[in-house]
């Protein structure tokens, strides 16, 4: 029986790992986390239809238990891959017939922008940590209180030269525009406010969720990139930008500031430029063998990738190339 | 007194804390579609008043929003009420409406 390695049980590489055994492979998942699921795990409702995250998982643990085939090695972290071997760190080296990598995205570090104060100033959050929040039902300030006044900020670590990171992550316009629609659901007293370089609503549902967001529940939305967050005297934050559409600067105070944070390209994506002869983009992300019908393909042969690993994606989509990287692996092995 | 050649401008910041955003949420109150805007401009592009003098009507409602009303009552009072503007707002937004209710909201301003 042929034997497929896949690095990475978030939802991409579940999804192949679950294909590849209901064609009767064998398979083994290599996750360095202590569960699978990817960044998926940490997030309360998926846009657009505010499916709750934690349904999306378990239909996809179900689908894993079709065989008997299935090996998953948790708290394990590969290091370098070849199409038939995978060393992990702890040196081991696990042998098999081809490789799968979905070993996903990295979140950028909201530290790094410091002139928004992350990390600094309480109540600056991340969209990450928000969604923790939602899954606790424990949204506050860090004082206690429920905000009255909240701005949530677009592209931060993403389409921006200060940081290394000029593509769009696609994702975050989307789940900016679904947070600020969950924070009125809590808190419809509150001001929510969006500021906003581009909305990018590239799938279906999300141009109308936008709309939403407007006039269902008047989300207002800035045209206008936050310059500076500082403190003020009753521990608020204010807030300065451009309002792009008036052409004049705009200022206020808020209570909270909710970061959108990127997609940035994994650190083992440079051992794999360095150490495993697969191609690199600029962003970082790994090159598929082209962007048409080569997708899931690495310029190895006997490698393919699955999911956020090559862009970013969201879950459907990574969900689809976890299929579509298990049809091109058979293809492949029926072949050799 | 002396003239030193100075002057102070008056801020052209929004001031969102400082702005009575009363009328501003009545406004959209009234009218949730106008929060719907995409800036896009058609408005303004097909705008007969707009081509012929500074008159800007999304820019004006804009700012309205945003709590901003010096001389916005004064700004729609160019608009010829031709409805232009309603064929080609991709959001189908009732801008002539948008037009009537910030006049009559401001009246006073
Ligand atoms: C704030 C935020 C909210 C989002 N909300 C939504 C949403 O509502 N709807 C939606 O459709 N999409 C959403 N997304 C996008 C979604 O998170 C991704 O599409 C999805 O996580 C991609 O899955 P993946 O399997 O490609 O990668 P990941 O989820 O990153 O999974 C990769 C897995 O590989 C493991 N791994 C990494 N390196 C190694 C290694 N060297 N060895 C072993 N294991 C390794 C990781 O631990 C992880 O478990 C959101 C993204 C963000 C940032
Ligand atoms: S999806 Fe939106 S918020 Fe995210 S990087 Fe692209 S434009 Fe910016
Ligand atoms: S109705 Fe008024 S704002 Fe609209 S196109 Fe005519 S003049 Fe311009
Ligand atoms: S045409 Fe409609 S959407 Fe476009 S700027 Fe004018 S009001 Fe806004």
């Amino acid at each position: 029986m042929k034997h497929v390695i896949v690095i990475g049980g978030g939802v991409a590489g579940m999804q192949c790992a679950s294909e590849l055994l209901r064609q009767g492979l064998a398979v083994t998942i290599i996750e360095k986390e202590q569960d699978l699921g990817g960044k998926v795990r940490n997030w309360h409702k998926l846009f657009p239809t505010f499916t709750p995250a934690d349904e999306v998982l378990s239909a996809m643990r179900h689908r894993l238990k079709i065989s008997n085939n299935l090996k998953i090695r948790t708290g394990c972290q590969a290091t370098t891959i070849t199409a038939n071997s995978v060393t992990l760190c702890s040196g081991e080296e696990l042998k098999c017939d081809a490789t799968v990598i979905a070993t996903g995205f990295t979140l950028f570090d909201a530290q790094i922008k410091e002139e928004y104060g992350y990390g600094i100033y309480d109540n600056v959050i991340t969209s990450a940590e928000l969604e923790q929040m939602f899954n606790e039902n424990n949204v506050h300030l860090a004082h206690g209180g429920t905000p009255k006044r909240i701005a949530i900020l677009h592209c931060v670590g993403s389409r921006d030269e200060k940081v290394c990171q000029r593509h769009c992550s696609k994702v975050c316009c989307v789940t900016g525009v679904k947070q600020a629609i969950e924070l009125k659901k809590l808190f419809p007293a509150a001001d929510v406010f969006n500021f906003y370089m581009d909305i990018r609503m590239f799938g279906p549902g999300y141009e109308e969720m936008y709309r939403e967001a407007q006039t269902a529940y008047n989300v207002h939305f800035v045209r206008g990139r936050i310059s500076e967050v500082s403190p003020t005297f009753n521990s608020q934050l204010q807030i300065k930008a451009e309002d792009t559409l008036t052409g004049r600067p705009l200022k206020m105070s808020v209570d909270m500031l909710v970061l959108l944070i990127g997609m940035k390209s994994n650190e083992h994506n440079i051992t794999l430029r360095n150490e495993c002869n697969l191609l690199a983009q600029p962003s970082g992300f790994m090159q598929p063998q082209d962007s048409f019908i080569g997708n899931v393909t690495s310029n190895v042969d006997g490698i393919f990738y699955a999911g956020t690993i090559t862009a970013p994606k969201n879950v459907g989509e990574s969900i689809n190339e976890g299929t579509a990287a298990a049809r091109a692996v058979i293809e492949w092995l029926n072949k050799h | 007194m002396i003239n030193f050649g100075f002057s102070i401008n008056r801020p052209r910041t929004i001031d969102i804390d400082r702005n009575n955003l009363r009328k501003s949420n009545e406004i959209i109150r009234e009218m949730p579609e106008l929060q719907a805007c995409i800036g896009c401009g058609s408005c303004t592009a097909t705008c007969t008043a707009g081509n012929l003098t500074e008159f800007n009507f999304r820019k004006v409602h804009t700012l309205v929003r945003r709590g901003e009303y010096q001389g916005a009552y004064e700004e729609m009072n160019k608009c010829m009420l031709c409805g232009k503007c309603r064929l080609v707002c991709p959001r189908g937004i009732n801008t002539r409406g948008i037009v009537m209710l910030i006049k009559r909201k401001l009246g006073d301003f």
